[in-house]
């Protein structure tokens, strides 16, 4: 079911499975446009007395209307959508402040997208085994540059600049659940002049 | 190895009645030393000499894990078991010296927990009495829900009314009281954990209900210490050892395999922690399966058993020992 591209690495390095609705007190989706289509996927098969449980956040393309009028379609009990993830994101931590156990949280589209969700879910007390991810879209990286520590959105390339400090950064797969972004390091820290190549890689 | 080859020598230094059916018992060490350190939710194992009967039987511990100078535990008086509970009321009195195992604790408190959900099943009351001590002095929400037959047979309900407030509620069963587990499993915020001890049927409840209602399994935990159930006397043979053993009407299998001297492991004596697991040789026959702990698929087998609480019906056993 899943179309993730992802290859298997170390422990770190996340995979995911593809969404599946499990018993639960209430059921909380968050998507962006390339996760769209599972969300869709999962809640049409739902039986309409179930809605009322169901809770969607959606971050569209700009410009994008036609899924936001699929997922409106579904008749969940609450469906919002932002512009970009930090808010959904944070709605999704207001939503869960006064969600109860037994709560059940669906992630799906791009990695930033579901790392940030994943990380909210724990940062709310919810359970690991209650946060189902699906990832679809482009392999593009959130990284965190381990030097300055700025984060740096949808990274494709192999090295990348770290827009504050200027470093060259080795995009790692060693990922950090806990701020949701792999790791970038200095690729050239005992020659900074040595020149490398920047390919790009994550598509 | 097992956690009751080290015994502590103890001394009883108080023996309450708490109501008719149940008594709490105080140790002190012999020496005045300080007992090990201990986590709410840990039991003992008790050390009983009972007329060339030697029984061990866990129980949990209900005193403050933050006082060492001595333990406490409640039994309840059980007329149709073995006679462990019954020895205890009947033969255990101040200044008797006894032996001890350290604590286990195979029902701890999950120290990530947003809040703690405390369920309790008549004398499943006495490891939460040790938890809630903890959880109040680490500052960590809890509450408490306890169920017995009636108030008279309510251990410490009054007390733990007095000392944690609005954080317990008691229902009896005789004033038509009872826990509504859908509701109380409903309405908890997120990063509860919730914990059981009480009747099967209890455990069995607050699981099914909590699993239906979405819970993750890693936030429900339960403890249900099995007494060893009395049957017919058996025979069986230790590989190793090269002896034949009797296992009495009102022993265990394990007690059985200890009386004759050859080596176990073992750990809660009561079909839960796992321990004890032990290879059977031969079976020719019928094992009575009564743990926690070996799944469908390892029971039918027949190619393990838990001796602490099971029992054995047929020609021929045969076991890894």
């Amino acid at each position: 079911m899943s179309e993730s591209l992802i290859e298997e690495s170390i422990i770190s390095r996340p995979t995911y499975g593809a969404l599946k609705i499990v018993p639960g007190l209430a059921h909380y989706f968050l998507a962006d446009a390339s996760g769209a289509e599972c969300v869709i996927r999962v809640v049409q098969e739902l039986p309409r007395d179930m809605m009322e449980k169901v809770h969607i956040l959606y971050v569209p393309t700009p410009g994008e209307t036609a899924l936001i009028t699929s997922l409106y379609a579904l008749g969940a009990n609450r469906f919002e959508h932002f512009p970009t993830i930090d808010d959904a994101v944070a709605k999704l931590g207001e939503w869960l402040s006064d969600a109860k156990m037994g709560s059940q949280l669906y992630l799906a589209g791009t990695e930033g997208l579901v790392g940030q969700g994943v990380a909210k879910g724990e940062a709310c007390g919810l359970d690991h085994t209650a946060v189902q991810c699906e990832h679809r879209g482009s392999l593009a990286r959130r990284v965190q540059c381990v030097h300055c520590k700025t984060m740096i959105e949808d990274v494709t390339t192999q090295p990348v600049k770290c827009p504050s400090c200027d470093l060259l950064l080795l995009v790692r797969d060693h990922y950090s659940r806990r701020l949701a972004a792999f790791q970038g390091g200095c690729i050239n820290a005992e020659d900074p002049s040595e020149e490398i190549e920047i390919k790009e890689v994550f598509k | 190895m097992s956690a009751s080859d080290h015994l502590i020598p103890v001394v009883v230094s108080n023996v309450v009645e708490v109501n008719p059916i149940i008594k709490r018992f105080e140790f002190k060490h012999v020496n005045g030393d300080e007992l090990p350190a201990f986590s709410g939710g840990a039991h003992i194992v008790v050390e009983m000499l009972d007329d060339g009967t030697k029984r061990k039987n866990p129980y949990s511990l209900m005193s403050s894990p933050f006082e060492r100078d001595q333990y406490a535990i409640s039994v309840r008086r059980d007329d149709t078991g073995r006679g462990g509970s019954k020895f205890m009321h009947e033969q255990v009195t101040p200044g008797m010296q006894m032996k001890i195992s350290a604590p286990v604790n195979l029902f701890a408190l999950d120290l990530r927990a947003r809040k703690h959900l405390m369920i309790a099943g008549g004398i499943g009351i006495t490891p939460f009495i040790a938890q809630m001590t903890q959880a109040d002095k680490l500052g960590v929400p809890f509450e408490l829900h306890y169920a017995a037959r009636s108030a008279s047979q309510a251990a410490y309900m009054d007390s733990l009314a007095d000392r944690f407030g609005d954080h317990v509620s008691c229902y009896c069963d005789d004033q038509g009281e009872s826990v509504d587990f859908e509701t109380l499993l409903s309405s908890q915020p997120l990063g509860t954990h919730v914990y059981v001890c009480g009747p099967k049927g209890m455990i069995e409840r607050v699981v099914e209900t909590a699993t239906s209602l979405g819970w993750p399994a890693a936030h429900v935990h339960f403890e249900h210490f099995l007494a060893p159930p009395v049957g017919e006397p058996f025979e069986v043979h230790l590989a190793k050892a090269g002896i034949d053993i009797t296992v009495g009407a009102e022993q265990s299998l394990l007690e059985a395999v200890e009386a004759s001297g050859t080596p176990i492991n073992c750990m809660c004596r009561g079909g839960a922690c796992g321990q004890c697991e032990t290879v059977v040789v031969a079976c020719d026959g019928e094992i009575m399966h009564n743990d926690h702990w070996l799944d469908e698929e390892q029971r039918a087998a027949k190619q393990r058993i838990m001796p602490c609480v099971s029992r054995f019906r047929g020609k021929r056993l045969e076991l890894d020992l």
